[in-house]
């Protein structure tokens, strides 16, 4: 079929009509639904049963013959994971957490058609003197905000028209219809966005030069490869929200001159892939894809690309490489993809997050944009909160935050009254910030001068319990075997620092381990042939700067003062002791000997160091130095 | 014609020269290891490294093309110190065994290690490929591969892909395990390598050896050298014939401006001028796969019709 702007809107009343109590000022008042019920529908959600609590509701719905009353909404991720599975009920945006399946008979009863709310089943933080707060109240979402997750929680990823009753694809025809690609490309660089896939390109610069590159054909390619440990942000768009993606890269296609994109997506992320295939069949079906688009001489098509599950496949020439069906690894550049992309095309590759702002860019401008954030880093970043930290979820904050709002108000603080250590952004390419710079900004350039970097969202909280050398010693153990193995400097220097790393926790390290490491470090930033090993020892320095008496203490004493590296840890009883022998029936290998009510003592010959008895001991007799 | 400043020579180049061919143009030599001249650049060893316009970030030369202005520095102490290290990490993971080592003498590593003062294996780290030198690959009657001695230059690779019908070689596995591997990691028997030798004559060490040579135990600086070419079809390859006393053999040179090199043409050209005519090896397929198979000189040059027309045409003339 084919699209027009009277169309677009007529699906977008249409659909409102039902959309009424989704909480954007979209809401209509003359609702057909007195509740809607939005259940989060991503991998962390599903992967506690958010799916079987959809399917039970439902079935309340269908027996009871209430669907009129009742719309059960499968969303995006809210970002809270960790209180997963979340269960939203609208109006009110009350707040279900950690539901099990039999819950939802409680709040259906209950909440659904008592009108009461189910007190016991709502998140502690959420509940007031007088009733209960919003979920985009709660302290966890109180400095964010949301640009690239803007529909997430709110709209069926699974259905177009919800996408189009938010406003979606009116940036499109605004583009197509009311601005030249020159214009569109304007507005971009305006908007001063800065490419969120680790780099901080800035975006307009990018596509400028694609569309300046000469060529006939040329490419767009979304890079949804999101590889580091721990991180994503890009799954929970494409799970979310795919369909602000696919109209950014039909935007990008018109700016450019290209009528070709591909999305390169892990193959590890099965559901995004799924409904990316399903958005972009919609897509096609209204016209919103394909052959002239909104009637226009544009047309744009959108393949998916299943990526080889290798993390340097996200550096834009290993994947080029790796589209073209080649062995994906990175080459030297020039040439830039720009000019030789995809196939030796003019190419431009952003990152999920990065289109994720574009239509709402266009659609509000670039003023609006750079209201938000910093001068130098407009917008959001949305980022991947774990480790030690009480809430583990998504976060999107405006640029500028700091860490310690971060750590302190949005994440929740430490849990267990634990110290704070560091944090650690940039994933592997990263480093980690100690306490000294907590107030530190977050923003592409305040970042790398904290001796960390931006990178692609992740963000990994440390505690007193978490040793530093371990940590360096982690990312370079990741690194060395993502290392795609083609340049001398990275597949023998990342080698090299880790078997030195590894020789530090086990002891064996000597006054020449830290001169080596940094001669290597140094080595492999200089001379490596791409960012991965150019970055690689990162996590090595940054380590070393903020906690170098950690390394020493592992070298010299041959101690580790957070009691992780094994070899250098043991275990004894101090004079706590109660002699209640529970330490001693846990032990595996029988080296815990005392008699009842006496003093008991570790064999530390014997002892396997598996840490069950420092776990068990009810009185906390037991260290470990 | 750009004009750059290369060690603070005035020099001249064309557009689309890196700044190595710009440099060697001029007598300026920058190490490297995996640049060939008849190759597209890898840019994998990263021994080229040279200075561009004071930067601290160095380039590669060999993928880097010049640029009007360009003032390029090749031996800076911090390029030379990179360099030291680059050559560091390789020997850190190589056998030392240039003495019984057939390319010594002709060897880049050993070349560069030499002039950058660099020595074996300062850290006892992992080795691959194994902890001494061995050749890890015999199967084949003209080639043989060592592992051990392997820098992951890439060029076997890249001059074997020239021909596309050919393309036996490609790396398998990832970063510190990465090797080089016939078709699906099989030996060169078992493999689709037709033994043209473009490897062997594109290898910088002595990873890939011509078993011929190497069985006669001639190291080319105690041999008389000479490039001769091959007369069994229009393209003339190069080889060199290698002699030493009474002894003559001939090894395939570096296939440049299109030739292909193959086995026939090695087969002829070493009929024609080696010392003793050793057994030629054909491949044949068999019910176990691919095997090298002993042949006689006449079916292995194709010569069985020739030859059988000459005998019958003249015994027809002397009825
Ligand atoms: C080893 C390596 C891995 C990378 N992985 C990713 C990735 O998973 N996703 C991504 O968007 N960018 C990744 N990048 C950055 C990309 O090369 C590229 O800069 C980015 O996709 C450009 O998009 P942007 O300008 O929108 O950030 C990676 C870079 C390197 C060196
Ligand atoms: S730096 Fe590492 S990942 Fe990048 S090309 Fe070199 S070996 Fe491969
Ligand atoms: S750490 Fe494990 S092995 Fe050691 S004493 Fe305790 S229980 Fe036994
Ligand atoms: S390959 Fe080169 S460096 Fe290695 S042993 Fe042989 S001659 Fe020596
Ligand atoms: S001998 Fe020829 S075909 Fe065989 S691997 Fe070497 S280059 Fe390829
Ligand atoms: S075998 Fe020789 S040419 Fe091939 S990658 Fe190894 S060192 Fe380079
Ligand atoms: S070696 Fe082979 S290809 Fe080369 S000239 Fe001789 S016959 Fe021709
Ligand atoms: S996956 Fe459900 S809230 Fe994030
Ligand atoms: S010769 Fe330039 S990188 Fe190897």
């Amino acid at each position: 079929m084919s699209m027009t702007f009277e169309k677009l809107k007529e699906i977008r009343e249409e659909t409102l009509q039902h959309m009424n109590l989704r909480g954007l000022p979209t809401d209509r008042p003359n609702a057909p639904y007195r509740w809607s019920v939005a259940i989060c529908m991503e991998t962390s959600c599903m992967s506690s049963k958010a799916r079987e609590i959809k399917q039970r509701l439902l079935e309340l719905i269908e027996r009871d013959g209430k669907g009129d009353e009742i719309e059960v909404v499968g969303t995006g991720c809210f970002g809270l994971c960790e209180a997963g599975p979340i269960v939203i009920v609208r109006p009110g945006e009350t707040f279900y957490y950690h539901l099990n399946v039999e819950d939802i008979d409680l709040i259906y009863e209950q909440h659904l058609l008592g009108g009461e709310p189910v007190r016991d089943l709502i998140y502690p933080e959420s509940i007031t003197e007088d009733g209960y707060l919003s979920y985009f109240d709660i302290p966890f979402m109180e400095h964010q905000e949301r640009i690239a997750l803007r529909s997430s929680g709110h709209i069926d990823p699974e259905d177009i028209r919800e996408y189009i009753a938010f406003g979606g694809y009116e940036a499109l025809y605004k583009a197509l219809v009311e601005m030249t690609p020159d214009e569109v490309i304007d507005v971009i660089t305006e908007s001063g966005l800065r490419g969120r896939g680790g780099g901080g390109f800035l975006a307009g610069r990018k596509w400028r030069a694609t569309q300046a590159s000469p060529g006939d054909e040329k490419f767009i390619i979304c890079n949804a490869d999101e590889g580091d440990p721990g991180a994503f942000m890009d799954r929970s768009i494409l799970e979310g929200d795919p369909h602000s993606v696919i109209e950014a890269m039909a935007i990008a296609g018109y700016a450019i001159g290209s009528d070709q994109g591909y999305v390169y997506v892990r193959a590890e992320y099965p559901i995004a892939v799924e409904r990316l295939e399903n958005a972009i069949g919609q897509a096609n079906d209204l016209g919103l894809l394909g052959e002239n688009i909104f009637g226009t001489d544009f047309s744009f098509d959108l393949e998916i690309r299943l990526g080889a599950g290798a993390f340097v496949c996200g550096e834009t020439t290993a994947l080029t490489a790796s589209i073209e069906g080649r062995r994906g690894t990175p080459r030297s550049r020039p040439p830039y993809s720009a000019d030789k992309g995809l196939w030796g095309k003019p190419t431009m590759i952003n990152n999920v997050e990065t289109f994720a702002n574009i239509p709402y860019i266009l659609l509000n401008g670039p003023e609006a944009f750079k209201k938000i954030g910093t001068e130098k880093s407009p917008g959001t970043k949305v980022f991947a909160l774990s480790g030690k930290i009480k809430n583990v979820g998504l976060v999107e904050i405006p640029m500028g935050t700091t860490l310690r709002q971060v750590v302190e108000e949005i994440g929740g603080g430490i849990p267990n009254g634990k110290a704070f250590k560091a944090v650690q952004t940039g994933g592997p390419s990263g480093g980690c910030i100690g306490p000294e710079h907590l107030d530190t900004p977050i923003d592409f350039d305040s970042l790398t001068e904290v001796g960390s970097m931006m990178g692609s969202g992740g963000m990994i909280i440390m505690d007193e319990d978490n040793c530093a050398v371990d940590v360096a010693r982690f990312y370079m153990d990741f690194i060395a075997d993502e290392s795609c193995g083609k340049c001398t400097p990275c597949r023998e220097g990342t080698k090299r620092m880790l078997e030195i790393l590894i020789d530090i926790t086990e002891g064996r390290g000597d006054e020449t381990s830290i001169p080596r490491l940094e001669r290597l470090a140094k080595t492999t930033e200089l001379a490596s042939l791409c960012a991965l090993g150019q970055t690689a020892a990162n996590p090595i320095l940054s380590t070393l700067k903020t906690f170098r008496d950690e390394y020493e203490a592992h070298i010299k004493e041959k101690r580790c003062p957070a009691g992780v590296c094994k070899a250098l840890t043991n275990y004894f009883i101090t004079d706590k002791c109660i002699g209640c022998g529970l330490c001693a029936r846990q032990c595996p290998v029988s080296c815990i000997k005392g008699e009842r009510k006496e003093l008991h003592v570790i064999d530390t010959e014997q002892c396997i160091k598996c840490g069950l008895c420092f776990e068990k001991c009810p009185v906390k007799a037991i260290v470990k130095k | 014609m750009i004009k750059l400043t290369i060690n603070g020579q005035k020099v001249t180049a064309e557009e689309g020269m890196s700044i190595l061919d710009a440099a060697l143009a001029h007598g300026i030599e920058i190490p490297a290891l995996c640049h060939d001249p008849d190759l597209k650049p890898e840019s994998s060893c990263r021994l080229c490294l040279v200075e561009v316009d004071g930067r601290r970030w160095p380039r590669v030369a060999c993928g880097t093309p010049v640029r009007d202005g360009m003032v390029v520095e090749t031996e800076t102490p911090e390029i030379r110190a990179t360099r030291r290290e680059i050559l560091q990490l390789l020997l850190d993971n190589h056998p030392n065994d240039c003495l019984t080592c057939q390319k010594a003498g002709e060897c880049l590593l050993q070349k560069y290690a030499y002039e950058y003062g660099v020595t074996f294996r300062t850290h006892d780290g992992a080795r691959r490929g194994g902890e001494r030198a061995r050749f890890t690959d015999t199967s084949s009657p003209y080639i043989l591969r060592d592992e051990s001695k392997c820098i992951l230059c890439g060029k076997c690779i890249s001059t074997c892909a020239v021909l596309n019908e050919r393309s036996v070689l490609s790396f398998a596995g990832r970063g510190f395990e990465t090797k080089v591997a016939a078709d699906r990691d099989e030996t060169l028997e078992a493999s689709t390598c037709v033994s043209c030798s473009r490897c062997v004559a594109v290898c910088p060490v002595g990873a890939l050896i011509d078993r011929r040579v190497r069985e006669k135990k001639i190291r080319p600086w105690e041999a008389d050298r000479q490039t001769i070419q091959c007369k069994a079809c229009e393209y003339g390859c190069e080889y060199e014939v290698l002699e030493k006393g009474d002894e003559r053999v001939i090894r395939p040179l570096a296939p440049s401006e299109g030739r292909p090199l193959c086995l026939k043409g090695r087969l002829y050209v070493e009929a024609e001028v080696s010392s003793d005519l050793r057994t030629p090896f054909k491949k044949e397929e068999t019910e176990k796969g691919r095997k090298f198979v002993r042949t006689t000189w006449i079916e292995a040059l194709e010569l069985d019709r020739i030859l059988d027309r000459i005998t019958s045409t003249e015994s027809e003339s002397t009825k």
